[in-house]
C-alpha cells in the first residue's frame, strides 16, 4: 500500500478540484513538467490553471462587452504590494493597471476616505501610515500609528481610524482630520483583523496568537467582550444589517459566525475542496454583497474564493483565482469583486452577477490588500 | 538546582465574556533541561545559558496576554540541571510543587526515565529536544506528548526537496557516534522511501579532540578532500549530530558538490533567519527580549507552552487530565508560525509539522514539497506513518 502511496506521490500532481483547469490544462501542465524537470513541477499547477482561466476570461469578456448596452462605471481601484513597497492603481472600466507609484515599505492594509482624496496606507516596517493624496499621488503627510501597523479600517463617518498594531498588542485611535492620536486599546498578542460596525459603536480587533475577537465600545473605548474563534484570526467584517459578525481564522481554517449581541460564536462555517488537504484551506478576507445574501471569503494558498449563502451558510461555490489570495473589494456598484493574489503578483476580477472570474490583472510584488473609490 | 522564576502573572479581567473568567486559573509548567554542549564546531552555535528556557518565557508571555482576557496566568517553573543530576528527582519535584505539564528538554534515554517514573502522576511531558524515532515507536509512552520533529521527519523533508532538485544521488558521510548512525539509517530510510540513492558512505571517526584551534583551517582544508574523493554523487549528506565534522564539509570536498544534513542545507523545526507567515512577529519579541536568535529547541518549547495555554483556554480548566484530553482529542490544532495548522498524530502524540530547511542565514525550502500527496495530511508524508508504526500507547 505504502509503496502505491509514494509512487503516487512522486508523479502525480494535485490537479483536481472543482474550478479547476481541464484536462486539456491538466495535460499540458504534465507535459511541460516533464520536459522542464522539477522547477516547473512546483508552478505548473498554477500558472496553467491561470492562463487557462485568462484564456477563457478574455472570451468571456469579449462576449460580455458585447452585451453590455452601456459601459460600466469606471472606478479606481487601490492594490498594495507587500514586497513591491508600492501601489498598483487599476481602472476598473479598462481592467488594466494604469500606474504604479512608489510608498513606504511593506505596505498592507490600505483604506480609502470617505470623500475619496485620500489614501491611508499601512507601511509596517516604517511603522507609519502614509497618507496619498489620490488626485497628485504624492505622499502629503503621515498618520501617528503605533509600531507595525496592518489593518486599519475608517468609522462611518470617516472621521476616526482605527489601527491594528501587530508588534505591540495595541489598537490606535487616530482623528483623520486633525491626524493625531486620540487613544487606543490593549488587546491580545499579534492584533490584526479590525471591523466596525454599521452605527460605528462597536469596533472589532481580532488577535493572531490570542486567538479572539476583541469587541471594542468605541464610546468609552474599553472592551465589552473577547470572544474565542479558531487559531490566527485574521479578519472581521459585519454583515450590512449588522446582524452577524463573521471572522475568518487562517490556521483554523474556519469563519466564526458571532452574535454581535450575545458575542456567542452561533456557527462555524468550514470549507472542503476535493483534491486539497485541510491544511491548505486557510481563510483570510471577507466581503458582503449589499443586501447581505452572499459572502464571499478568500481562502489563501486554496488560490480560491469560496461563495457562501449567508442564509444557509452553505458554500454555493469555489472561484478558482491567484495565488495565495488575500484581501478583497467590491466596486461601488457591487458588479465586481477585486482579489488580491499575493503569490501569483496580479489581481483577479469576479464578475458578481454570473460568478465568474473574468480576468487577472498583473500588478507589483505580493499585493496584498485592496481599496476602491467610490467614484 | 530549581529556580523559580515567575513570569508576568496577570491580573483577571473582569470584562471577559468567555466561561473561564467565571473562576480564576493558574497553571504551573515546568522546564527540565539538561546542560548543552558548548563542544560545537562554530562558536556561532555555543548554546545560551537559557537555551530552550527562553522559547518557553515568550510562550507564557503570549498564554499571559490572552489569560488577561480569560481570567487565567501562566507560570514556568526552571529546572536546569547541573552536569550529572538526576533527572527524575527533579521531575517529581516539580509535580510536587504543583506543575501540571513538564516541558523537557532531556535525552530520549533520561525523559524515558522520567515519563515511567510519573507514569501514576497526571502531568504530561512536552519533548522538546529528542528526536529519536524509538520514543514515537517502539518506546512511545501516553503521557509524552513530542513536539521535536523525528529524526525520519527531518531526513524525508530534506529527502523531498533532494528529490524534487533531481539531486538523487548522495554520498553519505557519517560520524562514529551512536546517534550518527541512527540518522544515518534514517537517511537510508528516506533515499528508499523517495527514490534516491546512497551512492557510497564514508565514516568520520571522532578522535574526541577539542573544537577550538588557531590553525585549525589548514589542517581540515587537507583532511575533508581525501575523505570525500572517489565517488560520484549530487550532493553529500553529513550525519553528524555531534557536530564533530558536519561544518568542516562545505567548500572543503573533493568535487564541487553542495552538502546538506548536519550542515550546509539543514532540516530544522526552526531556524532564527524564518520569516514567513508572521513568524517574523515572534522572531521579533524573542530578539527584543533575549538579545539573540531563537533556535530550534527554543520554538519547540515556545509550541509547548503555547500548547498548555490553548488548552487551559479552550477547555477552561487547569486540570491535568482534562488538558490532556483536549490536548489528544480530535479538536485540537495550534498555529506556530509554519504555515499550516499543526496537529497531534493520534497514535503517537508526536506533533505534525512543516520542516524547514536553511543554510542558518535563509529559509531556503520548507517540506512537504509539492506533488508529495497523502489520503489525511500532507504533513504525514514526514516521518514515520501510521500503517508502520511500532507504537502501543499506554
Amino acid at each position: 500500500m505504502k509503496a502505491t502511496r509514494h509512487l503516487r506521490a512522486l508523479f502525480f500532481l494535485p490537479f483536481t478540484g472543482e474550478g479547476g483547469p481541464t484536462k486539456w490544462g491538466r495535460m499540458r501542465a504534465l507535459d511541460e513538467a516533464a520536459q522542464d524537470g522539477p522547477s516547473s513541477v512546483a508552478h505548473s499547477r498554477d500558472t496553467f490553471s491561470h492562463k487557462w482561466e485568462k484564456g477563457r476570461a478574455f472570451c468571456m469578456f469579449a462576449a460580455a462587452a458585447t452585451l453590455l448596452a452601456a459601459p460600466a462605471h469606471a472606478f479606481t481601484a487601490y492594490v498594495s504590494n507587500e514586497k513591491g513597497n508600492s501601489v498598483t492603481i487599476i481602472d476598473t472600466d479598462k481592467m488594466e493597471a494604469i500606474k504604479t507609484v512608489k510608498v513606504g515599505r511593506r505596505p498592507r492594509g490600505i483604506e480609502i476616505s470617505k470623500d475619496n482624496s485620500e489614501l491611508y496606507i499601512c507601511a509596517g516596517d516604517d511603522d507609519t501610515i502614509q497618507v496619498l493624496d489620490t488626485k497628485t499621488l504624492k505622499i502629503t503627510g503621515n498618520l501617528p500609528s503605533g509600531p507595525d501597523p496592518e489593518l486599519m479600517i475608517l468609522s462611518p463617518d470617516g472621521k476616526t481610524i482605527y489601527v491594528s498594531n501587530e508588534n505591540d498588542n495595541l489598537v490606535t485611535l487616530i482623528d483623520t482630520k486633525t491626524k493625531r492620536q486620540i487613544g487606543d486599546v490593549p488587546v491580545g498578542v499579534e492584533p490584526e483583523g479590525m471591523a466596525v460596525s454599521p452605527d460605528g459603536r462597536i469596533l472589532v480587533n481580532t488577535s493572531e496568537t490570542t486567538n479572539m475577537a476583541h469587541l471594542i465600545d468605541t464610546q468609552t473605548k474599553q472592551i465589552i467582550a473577547n470572544v474565542l474563534v479558531d487559531a490566527r484570526p485574521r479578519f472581521a467584517a459585519f454583515k450590512p444589517d449588522a446582524s452577524e459578525l463573521w471572522v475568518s481564522s487562517e490556521i483554523g481554517g474556519t469563519v466564526a459566525v458571532i452574535d454581535p449581541q450575545t458575542h456567542a460564536v452561533t456557527q462555524k462555517i468550514r470549507f472542503e475542496i476535493p483534491g486539497l488537504s485541510k491544511e491548505a484551506i486557510q481563510p483570510i478576507g471577507v466581503a458582503f454583497t449589499n443586501d447581505g445574501k452572499r459572502a464571499f471569503v478568500a481562502l489563501g494558498p486554496a488560490n480560491r474564493v469560496a461563495v457562501i449563502d449567508t442564509a444557509t451558510k452553505k458554500i454555493e461555490k469555489y472561484l478558482l483565482v491567484g495565488q495565495r489570495v488575500w484581501h478583497l473589494a467590491f466596486t461601488p456598484d457591487k458588479k465586481y469583486l477585486l482579489t488580491a493574489n499575493g503569490v501569483s503578483n496580479d489581481v483577479s476580477i469576479i464578475d458578481v452577477a454570473s460568478l465568474k472570474v473574468l480576468k487577472s490583472i498583473p500588478v507589483g510584488a505580493f499585493p496584498w490588500g485592496i481599496a476602491v473609490a467610490t467614484k | 538546582m530549581i529556580k523559580r522564576c515567575v513570569i508576568g502573572v496577570s491580573i483577571a479581567a473582569l470584562l471577559s465574556t468567555l466561561p473561564a473568567a467565571a473562576e480564576p486559573l493558574h497553571v504551573t509548567f515546568g522546564v527540565l533541561r539538561q546542560p548543552h554542549s558548548s563542544e560545537t564546531l562554530s562558536i556561532l552555535d555555543l548554546p545560551a545559558e537559557d537555551d530552550t528556557l527562553a522559547g518557553a518565557l515568550i510562550g507564557v508571555a503570549d498564554d499571559n496576554t490572552t489569560g488577561r482576557f480569560t481570567g487565567q496566568s501562566y507560570e514556568a517553573v526552571d529546572a536546569k540541571l547541573a552536569s550529572g543530576e538526576d533527572p527524575v528527582a527533579a521531575a517529581q519535584k516539580l509535580v510536587d510543587d504543583g506543575a501540571v505539564a513538564i516541558v523537557v528538554d532531556l535525552p530520549a534515554a533520561d525523559l524515558l526515565r522520567v515519563a515511567d517514573a510519573l507514569k501514576s502522576r497526571d502531568a504530561l511531558l512536552f519533548n522538546v529536544s529528542a528526536t529519536d524515532d524509538s520514543l514515537r515507536e517502539e518506546d512511545c509512552r501516553a503521557n509524552v506528548l513530542h513536539v521535536a520533529p523525528t529524526r525520519s521527519m527531518l531526513t524525508d523533508g530534506l529527502a523531498q526537496y533532494l528529490v524534487w532538485k533531481q539531486w538523487r544521488r548522495w554520498l553519505l558521510v557519517k560520524g562514529s557516534h551512536p546517534e550518527d548512525e541512527l540518522l544515518a539509517k534514517a537517511y537510508r530510510a528516506s533515499a528508499k522511501k523517495f527514490g534516491a540513492k546512497i551512492v557510497d558512505e564514508r565514516i568520520y571517526v571522532d578522535t574526541e579532540g577539542g573544537r577550538r584551534s588557531d590553525s585549525g583551517s589548514v589542517q581540515t582544508q587537507r583532511l575533508i578532500p581525501p575523505l570525500t574523493q572517489g565517488a560520484s554523487y549530487d550532493v553529500l549528506i553529513a550525519a553528524d549530530e555531534s557536530d564533530v565534522f558536519g561544518n568542516y564539509l562545505p567548500y572543503r570536498t573533493f568535487d564541487p558538490r553542495p552538502v546538506a544534513g548536519s550542515a550546509g542545507l539543514v532540516p530544522t523545526s526552526w531556524d532564527a533567519s524564518h520569516e514567513q507567515w508572521g513568524a517574523v512577529q515572534l522572531q521579533n519579541r524573542f530578539r527584543k527580549q533575549f538579545h539573540r536568535g531563537m533556535n530550534a529547541r527554543d520554538h519547540q518549547a515556545w509550541v509547548a507552552a503555547r500548547m498548555i495555554g490553548e488548552a487551559a483556554t479552550r477547555a477552561s480548566s487547569a486540570d491535568p487530565k482534562t488538558l490532556a484530553a483536549y490536548l489528544t482529542g480530535p479538536d485540537f490544532t495550534i498555529a506556530a508560525f509554519k504555515g499550516v495548522r499543526l496537529s497531534l498524530r493520534p497514535w503517537n502524540r508526536q506533533l505534525r509539522q512543516p520542516i524547514l530547511l536553511g543554510d542558518g542565514r535563509m529559509v531556503v525550502s520548507v517540506s512537504p514539497q509539492e506533488g508529495f500527496l497523502h489520503q489525511t495530511s500532507e504533513l504525514d508524508t514526514l516521518g514515520v506513518d501510521k500503517p508502520e508504526t511500532k507504537c502501543r500507547l499506554q
